[in-house]
């Protein structure tokens, strides 16, 4: 049953060993909609990410990809679903032993076939549109700044125009500027292509400004949701004290 | 099962718990391992093949290892030589130098030396790589850009492996042997062309096709420790560090078995 939802995760659960990481997880995301996840430092986002990729497997619950049922699928159904999709990581893990373009044109490559020099073309335009110019196209990965890294990361995220992108944290271990520019991008991009946005953080400067809606997950679950537009006056205690960074109040710090 | 269970009240260990856990861990180890050496191989023998991958990484296991090879070949051949010299000469056997080097280095100790240096130099090596990728979620990024692992990083490497590691014994058996010749003709007053006579005179293909059958095995052996172990590397410095050390001492051991028992099984191919 399609509920015009792009990706949605139902009532999903992760446990490793005796440490339940999610107790029921649902969200679903819009075409077209960016939603983000704030949640503090081992709350269980990136968990929930690697279970909406596929990259972990739900002990319980459904993940749906427009209107599919991949959760358990690692044939066909969910190398469509990642096709349609891309992923800027946390430390963007571009390839170490590629340049930049190949990292980019990793997936035209080896999974569209695309010859080289076409596939290098575009990895430069890409380049263009992340705002680095095409001498650090033959660089590797360890030439260029962390920030260049990043750009390269949401270059190699959008060059296949996915329907769905998911950001892992894209603004850590970046300075204010270098965060903002990197936000920036992340709007202009998922507007340009028209793609949906997952990004989970807890930078609330990037929340504020690549969010549509915001979602906050505590204890393994989501204990509010809501635009973007009412993050200030959500009601909640627990979002009130995380979007004003109080060490007092009913989160306790993760020391 | 926990350690804490396998503790009596004093803090000493329940033997008969600590024995039970322990045999349990290592049977889930073999189970892992042969699935993961199951997949890597499904993975080499069907297509999609990444020629490039192929190719690098026979360049990495194979080539690179030429120098370390080389240079452990040759002193074997000359220890060898030295060796059966002093203890041949107790029952006036020395003669028989050329044809025990060439015996000793094709079927046993050019196989075995080039293994066990591999073991060293590739299978930490690629224990390292691949646990870095794992670590900073290279291996996640892959997958996110529909390449599959077993396909793109542990099939290439299997098939380096187990391509290069025949032609490395190859040249390892040549200059173990020359090895040998060279401390015999010129520290123990061989003539030179006796022992070339010698040692070709004696020397069977079946010797030579012994210590090949073992390179494939051993190639596959250094090849699938070092993915394996780094595959299922833990986060930090100490889980790459860990898995280099597992794997190099993982491959060795294997190395060593799998020599016994294929010479187990070959003692009479030949004969």
């Amino acid at each position: 049953m399609s509920t015009g939802a792009l990706l949605e995760i139902k009532d999903v659960h992760k446990s490793f060993g005796p440490k339940q990481v999610l107790k029921g997880v649902n969200l679903d995301v819009a075409p077209g909609k960016s939603l983000v996840v704030l949640g503090g430092s081992g709350s269980g986002k990136s968990v929930m990410l690697k279970n909406a990729l596929g990259l972990m497997t739900p002990d319980k619950g459904q993940i749906i990809f427009n209107g599919e049922d991949v959760t358990h699928d690692q044939g066909k159904t969910r190398e469509q679903m990642r096709a349609r999709i891309g992923m800027l990581f946390q430390s963007a893990a571009l390839f170490d032993s590629l340049t930049v373009w190949e990292n980019i044109a990793f997936r035209l490559l080896n999974s569209d076939r695309m010859k080289r020099k076409e596939a290098k073309e575009r990895a430069i335009a890409t380049l263009k549109q992340v705002r680095l110019g095409s001498d650090v196209a033959d660089l590797t990965p360890a030439e260029i700044s962390g920030g260049m890294q990043k750009r390269v990361g949401l270059a190699r995220a959008i060059v296949s125009k996915p329907e769905l992108i998911f950001f892992d944290e894209p603004t850590t271990g970046l300075d204010p500027i270098t965060a903002d520019a990197i936000n920036d991008l992340i709007v202009e991009q998922t507007k340009a292509l028209g793609a949906a946005a997952v990004s989970i953080t807890h930078d609330m400067a990037s929340a504020r400004k690549i969010a549509d809606e915001i979602a906050m997950l505590f204890e393994g679950v989501i204990i509010w949701r809501g635009p973007a537009s009412e993050i200030d006056n959500s009601g909640n205690a627990h979002v009130d004290q995380f979007v004003h960074g109080r060490a007092d109040g009913p989160i306790q710090p993760a020391l | 099962m926990s350690n804490a269970s396998t503790k009596r009240k004093g803090g000493f260990p329940n033997p008969l718990q600590w024995l039970g856990a322990a045999t349990l861990g290592m049977l889930g180890e073999i189970g892992r391992l042969s699935i993961f050496t199951g997949k890597t191989m499904g993975a080499a023998f069907t297509p999609r093949w990444y020629g490039a991958q192929i190719v690098r990484q026979m360049i990495a296991i194979g080539f690179y290892s030429l120098p370390v090879v080389g240079l452990s070949a040759v002193f074997i051949g000359a220890a060898l030589a030295l060796n059966i010299y002093s203890g041949g000469s107790r029952f006036g056997a020395e003669q028989f130098v050329p044809n025990i080097v060439v015996l000793g280095i094709t079927r046993e100790l050019g196989v075995t030396i080039t293994g066990l240096m591999l073991a060293g130099r590739v299978s930490a090596g690629i224990a390292a790589e691949i646990g870095a990728m794992r670590v900073t979620e290279q291996i996640d990024a892959l997958k996110t850009l529909s390449a599959n692992p077993f396909r793109y990083l542990y099939a290439p490497r299997f098939l380096a492996g187990i391509l290069t590691l025949p032609l490395l014994v190859l040249i390892a058996d040549i200059i173990g042997v020359m090895g040998g010749w060279a401390v015999s003709t010129l520290g123990l007053g061989f003539d030179s062309t006796t022992y070339l006579r010698n040692t070709l005179d004696f020397l069977t293909w079946q010797d030579v096709t012994v210590g090949l059958i073992k390179a494939v095995v051993f190639g596959a052996v250094i090849a699938v420790m070092g993915c394996y172990h780094g595959d299922k590397s833990s986060a930090g410095a100490t889980g790459v560090g860990r898995a280099a050390t597992f794997a190099m001492v993982g491959a060795a051991v294997l190395i060593l078995a799998f020599n016994y028992l294929i010479s187990t099984l070959l003692v009479d191919f030949g004969s």
